[in-house]
């Protein structure tokens, strides 16, 4: 199984590392090739440098053979066009996208792309833990 | 009509002024801050602070009344992202977004925003067309018929020269529209005869451009001066 992943951040590096622990062929693309050090130095994975927009550089990522892409850069709107992209151009079925903003990422969910959205994720999950703690009961 | 305009860079705001001279309502979303203090004296309520590739911002514009939406941001993700929100969740009539980078013009095809325009583009075309060189200049494309315009100059040992249109072999599809001689524009009639020294306008499917190629200009390589006429965008 490969997969390319689009922006090496903290997540996307993570994501990468996982990856290859479960045993998937990896190729990670980032326009700044300092943040290839996230991935650590013996990452086994292909490392492309470029921005992903061009299609040249998805290729070069293998994403002509790919059978999943995630897309985690810092812009939701790079991130869903990288997905339609990989979705329309390469015929990729499994897509996943970083989308921040909750109302795109449920707009761009119906297109068929698996978005994630950090931000309705995180808002639950601290609620929740602020409703979870044990505050003092008022005497 | 009302058109929503999303960045107010040169672009936005022409289009702006220009459709108010004409009488139409407009909206300009705007989201760089300085930007937006310098315009809007001008724009009073019409120019709108924020993102407008932000659901909320384009609602508070007006976008669910619009009858167009223009995205010329200078970012080609964003007037993409704002072309697809316009059509997906507001099914606005019209929708046409700026391609500021003519290497990403594929991509704005791919994603079915199929009313672009690209400065870019257009000028290099008119350039071209400047230079004495080129026999086949494209000079635009109507993208959403996928039809293209192109000039034809015809020299004195040209297939074309001292020929009448109706006896001209053109590829199927290929319309031979107008002759252009000494400064004006003859209709091409099966009738007339092309002389060395006029312009051809041809209007023709993408595709045929290279078959015109060859039916035109049979002694040069058709696939050089194609590449010729292609206009060289691979970098930003």
């Amino acid at each position: 199984m490969h997969v390319v992943i689009v922006g090496c951040g903290r997540v996307g590096s993570s994501v990468a590392l996982s990856l290859v622990a479960d045993g998937w062929s990896v190729a990670v693309v980032d326009d700044r090739s300092e943040s290839f050090y996230l991935l650590g130095e013996d990452f086994p994975g292909q490392f492309v440098e470029g921005k992903a927009l061009d299609w040249d550089v998805l290729r070069a990522a293998g994403i002509e053979h790919a059978d999943a892409v995630v897309t985690a850069t810092d812009g939701d709107n790079t991130n869903i066009v990288v997905a339609q992209v990989a979705q329309k151009k390469f015929g990729v079925s499994c897509v996943v996208a970083r989308v921040y903003d909750p109302l795109r990422a449920e707009l761009f969910a119906q297109t068929g792309i698996r978005t994630v959205c950090p931000t309705k994720d995180t808002r639950g999950l601290m609620l929740e833990a602020v409703r979870s703690c044990e505050l003092p009961t008022e005497a | 009509m009302f058109v929503l305009i999303v960045g107010a860079g040169k672009v936005g705001l022409n289009t702006a002024r220009q459709l108010q001279q004409m009488g139409h309502e407009v909206a300009v979303i705007e989201r760089r801050r300085t930007r937006y203090d310098r315009l809007v004296d001008e724009l009073e309520e019409s120019l709108i602070f924020g993102d407008g590739t932000e659901m909320w911002v384009l609602e508070k514009a007006g976008i669910a009344r619009a009858d167009m939406v223009v995205a010329v941001t200078g970012d080609d993700e964003d007037n993409v992202i704002i072309a697809q929100i316009a059509k997906l969740k507001f099914a606005t009539p019209k929708v046409v977004a700026r391609v500021n980078n003519p290497f990403n013009q594929p991509m704005f095809d791919l994603l079915g925003i199929d009313a672009t325009v690209c400065a870019t583009t257009t000028m290099l075309r008119l350039i071209l067309h400047e230079l004495p060189v080129h026999k086949f200049v494209p000079l635009f494309s109507l993208r959403r018929e996928n039809l293209e315009v192109v000039e034809l100059e015809v020299s004195e040992n040209s297939p074309f020269a001292n020929v009448y249109v109706q006896d001209i072999a053109l590829p199927e599809g290929v319309l031979l529209a107008a002759i252009i001689r000494a400064g004006h524009a003859l209709p091409a009639r099966g009738s007339s005869e092309i002389l060395p020294g006029d312009y051809v306008l041809c209007v023709l499917p993408r595709a045929k451009g290279r078959e015109l190629i060859k039916v035109f200009l049979p002694e040069e390589s058709a696939e050089e001066l194609e590449k010729e006429s292609e206009l060289d965008t691979s970098e930003g």
